[in-house]
């Protein structure tokens, strides 16, 4: 064992660990804002709404991660010398950026898993609540608001911690495309100095820690709506 | 632990020592597991094919020896070939000082110069000074890693680092990067394909500095093994003095320019 690399790399591993948090809290944030309507228009929406939110996680969920990241960076990647101009636009800082990429799909990955999650979620709801709203004269959009959304989410929250754990183990995956996340980092390190086991005994420590955060704040979230059934 | 391991070690050598004058059961040849044309690339088949693995089958022959190819990460190939996952690095990998602290080199079987492509703009100048500001891409744990890190990102360049070559020239068409370092040979070929030709150019070769850039490509070997060493060193010059080099080499005309030779 041989640790004298720490004090050499701490500054990269410090950088990577705070890259990997962007990634899982803006792909979580993006992919639920995207996974409510599209779990609401499959429980609840017209057909012309449901078939695409279905197909959208059918299709997300039948294809690897690591196929969809490189689809959008080396795919439009392999787009961009037809548009010359795009290198002189205002885009071409965040389109050359691999962040970006990993973004998006981590998002939309997210999405499509947890999509499918709250289209459960929404259809659980005991009717007679629903039901129960309306009689009382309730508008839609209050019954969603009030009612059926945050009693969705109740039912499922253990479901989403458990998927956010995952989320996270999947942004690893953002190093192929060059960006130095936590894996990257240690991928530097391991690179660099010829160890093996120490970095990668070390990264894997670093996203335990995340997890069993990550697991306490959705522990304390679950005890914040208590529920009785 | 560690007392004990050196007895495992100690002993491996020994064994090894012994064995030295007879011939092995097969010598595995790592190669890192990417398309690096024109040396080692797979063709549609999946066969090795290439300048390296000609190379390869000559010095076998000359040895009398069979061979086999064990495909590995490039980033992980100094590790593999210490956990004798295969017994010699074969994979266009130049010998520095920085790799000659933990793994031993036999002489070198080619030499290249070290180039920089940018983007078709007529823009020649590839000092440090001048390429400030900009991105250069680069294969990481190359000897142009090191030598982007050490002369252009230390004058204020930026650099992105990718795990195969093929995977620098990808994101050089596409523009992400504005140059993509690299050996002479490798990017020569890239810039024949129909997307070399349409988005780069060669700037021209860096400055050297021997100390990075090193002293041309060998096989990689576990430091104990001095045997086998000796070996390759041996088949490598008889192959000079009867000029398969040459040979190999003109069944690579694009390659014959770019890269310089063993003498015998």
């Amino acid at each position: 064992m041989d640790w004298s690399w720490l004090l050499v790399y701490y500054p990269q591993l410090l950088h990577g660990l705070w890259i990997t948090l962007a990634l899982l809290v803006l792909s979580v944030f993006f992919g639920m804002l995207m996974a409510v309507p599209i779990g609401f228009a499959q429980a609840a929406g017209p057909r012309w709404l449901a078939w695409p939110a279905k197909a959208f996680c059918t299709f997300i969920r039948g294809t690897p991660l690591l196929v969809q990241i490189w689809f959008f960076y080396y795919g439009l990647g392999i787009l961009f010398p037809l548009i010359p101009e795009l290198r002189t636009s205002f885009l071409w800082p965040v389109l050359r950026e691999g962040f970006f990429y990993a973004v998006v799909a981590f998002s939309l990955s997210y999405a499509g898993y947890e999509g499918e999650v709250m289209r459960g979620a929404f259809l659980g709801v005991p009717k007679g609540e629903i039901e129960a709203a309306r009689a009382i004269g309730m508008s839609p959009f209050t019954l969603v608001r009030r009612i059926w959304f945050p009693r969705a989410v109740r039912l499922v929250l253990p479901t989403l911690a458990g998927e956010t754990v995952g989320q996270l183990k999947a942004t690893p995956l953002a190093f192929t495309i060059t960006v130095m996340d936590l894996m990257g980092a240690t991928n530097m390190i391991r690179q660099n100095t010829y160890r093996t086991y120490e970095p990668l005994m070390l990264v894997a420590l670093f996203y335990m820690i995340i997890t069993f955060i990550m697991v306490l704040g959705f522990n304390w979230l679950e005890r914040l709506v208590p529920q009785k059934r | 632990m560690k007392f004990s391991r050196r007895v495992v070690f100690a002993a491996a050598a020994v064994a090894m020592m012994a064995s030295a004058g007879s011939a092995m059961a097969e010598i595995r040849f790592g190669v890192a597991a990417e398309p690096y044309p024109p040396f080692t690339s797979k063709d549609a088949s999946g066969k090795w094919v290439g300048w390296e693995v000609d190379l390869m089958d000559a010095v076998c022959a000359e040895l009398k020896e069979k061979c086999s190819i064990v495909e590995v990460a490039w980033d992980g190939i100094i590790p593999a070939l210490q956990a004798k996952q295969f017994d010699l690095i074969w994979s266009s990998m130049t010998i520095t000082d920085e790799r000659k602290q933990t793994i031993d080199f036999t002489n070198f079987y080619y030499d290249t110069p070290t180039v920089l492509i940018g983007a078709k703009n007529g823009d020649m100048d590839i000092t440090p000074e001048h390429l400030k500001g900009k991105v250069i891409g680069a294969q990481v744990s190359t000897i142009h890693q090191k030598y982007v890190e050490a002369h252009y990102v230390a004058a204020g360049a930026e650099i992105k680092t990718y795990q195969t070559q093929d995977e620098v020239n990808q994101d050089m068409a596409a523009g992400r990067i504005d140059y993509d370092q690299a050996d002479g040979a490798a990017l020569d070929a890239f810039l024949k394909t129909d997307q070399g030709k349409a988005c780069c150019e060669l700037k021209g070769q860096v400055a050297d500095d021997p100390h990075i850039l090193g002293a041309g490509v060998g096989a990689g070997v576990r430091k104990e093994d001095t045997a086998l060493r000796d070996r390759i060193n041996g088949a490598l010059a008889a192959l000079a003095k009867a000029g398969k080099f040459q040979e190999i080499t003109a069944k690579y005309p694009d390659l014959a320019p770019q890269i310089v030779l063993p003498k015998p």
